[in-house]
């Protein structure tokens, strides 16, 4: 059970040299600190991570559901957004 | 001639070896006995992380138990397993120190042994680097690392519930002060202790005592935790006598094995 003191944090791990940090959990601590020894503790037993972030959960602006047709549905109908749309000359080998 | 000049050479190195194996069966003993303490929080830890951190270092301390066992296991002359020596020998007949088997108490209790084991071993585990004994070298490295996170746990611990609330500088307060009395055994260097340390194999424990205090004091300092005075002292585990509180110790960790004989799992 955590204390009322404890924050929820995000953990991000990145796995490998050159990889991006991606999102694994969270975990509740005192501070930051703490926090990233507990997402050591908890998320890289297994030799998973050579970097960690963490973030508190409050700090981090979400987008919500509700938004989602004025969000996303407006590029449903805009495929020349996409580089595939397009037909490449045949002269144009690599691009 | 030359027969007459070797023997006593022989009997030596069969004597060194016996007595390497003695030494590796008290770091051994050492870390199998805080290994299982530690044990005892898992699933009772005050949060799920600090369990699951908890549970971690357990699993440190009994991996490094085994890895001093399964070197004793090979010096031994008789074929005992490591198993042998976890399961099947009695309470006098290990050699941990006796700061090591004290129940588990409060979560500060936990927490005040972790620092005055974890500064310890910071000390001890580098000299036990340069062992000429090249099995316990490199345990020792291996070690030195863990203990570097373990530090860094108990320190902050320490640091946090001594300066945290009033209860919780009590709790930690009261902790030093009934542990105190069993840090003295950490720097005594017995006949076995002394030959290994002039061999270049042991450590003299001895010398480290004082960078051991300046340490503490630093870090009781910090957390506003005082250090007490040196005006009791209890000792043993080395020559096989224990507190009471091993035999029960032993009791549940032995049971299984003891109970289904070479069971695997």
């Amino acid at each position: 059970m955590a204390n009322d003191s404890m924050v929820l944090f995000e953990v991000f791990i990145r796995s490998r040299r050159g990889l991006d940090h991606k999102h694994v959990g969270s975990v509740h601590a005192e501070d930051s600190e703490q926090a990233l020894e507990y997402a050591r503790d908890c998320y890289t037993r297994r030799s998973e991570g050579v970097s960690i972030w963490v973030v508190r959960s409050e700090d981090i602006t979400a987008s919500q559901e509700d938004d989602s047709e004025s969000f996303y549905d407006p590029s449903d109908d805009k495929p020349y957004r996409h580089a595939t749309y397009y037909k490449l000359p045949d002269a144009v080998n690599n691009m | 001639m030359s027969e007459i000049l070797k023997k006593p050479e022989a009997v030596n190195l069969a004597d060194l070896k016996a007595a390497t194996l003695d030494y590796t069966l008290r770091l051994a003993d050492d870390s199998l006995i805080l290994g299982h303490r530690l044990t005892e929080w898992t699933s009772n830890g005050p949060f799920l992380e600090e369990d699951i951190a908890m549970s971690n270092v357990a699993l440190d301390y009994i991996g490094r138990a085994r890895m001093y066992y399964g070197y004793a296991a090979e010096l031994s002359v008789d074929g005992k397993m490591e198993d042998d020596f976890a399961f099947l020998r009695d309470e006098r007949e290990f050699r941990n120190l006796l700061i090591n088997e004290l129940p588990r108490g409060d979560f500060a209790y936990s927490m005040v042994r972790q620092l005055f084991i974890d500064v310890f071993n910071s000390l001890y585990l580098p000299k036990l680097m340069q062992s000429n004994d090249q099995t316990l070298a490199a345990i020792a490295a291996k070690g030195i690392k863990e203990t570097q996170y373990h530090l860094r746990r108990s320190r902050d611990w320490t640091l946090r519930l001594g300066d945290g609330t009033e209860e919780s500088h009590e709790r930690m307060q009261k902790a030093i002060n009934s542990l105190w009395g069993y840090t003295h055994e950490l720097f005594e260097l017995d006949s076995l202790e002394q030959q290994l340390t002039d061999e270049g194999i042991g450590v003299d424990s001895t010398l480290l005592r004082a960078e051991w205090l300046t340490q503490i004091e630093s870090i009781l300092s910090d957390a506003t935790l005082s250090r007490p005075e040196d005006d009791w002292v209890v000792k043993g585990g080395r020559t096989g006598y224990h507190t009471e509180n091993l035999g029960h110790l032993l009791t549940e960790m032995q049971f299984l094995h003891r109970s289904n004989s070479g069971c695997e799992w």
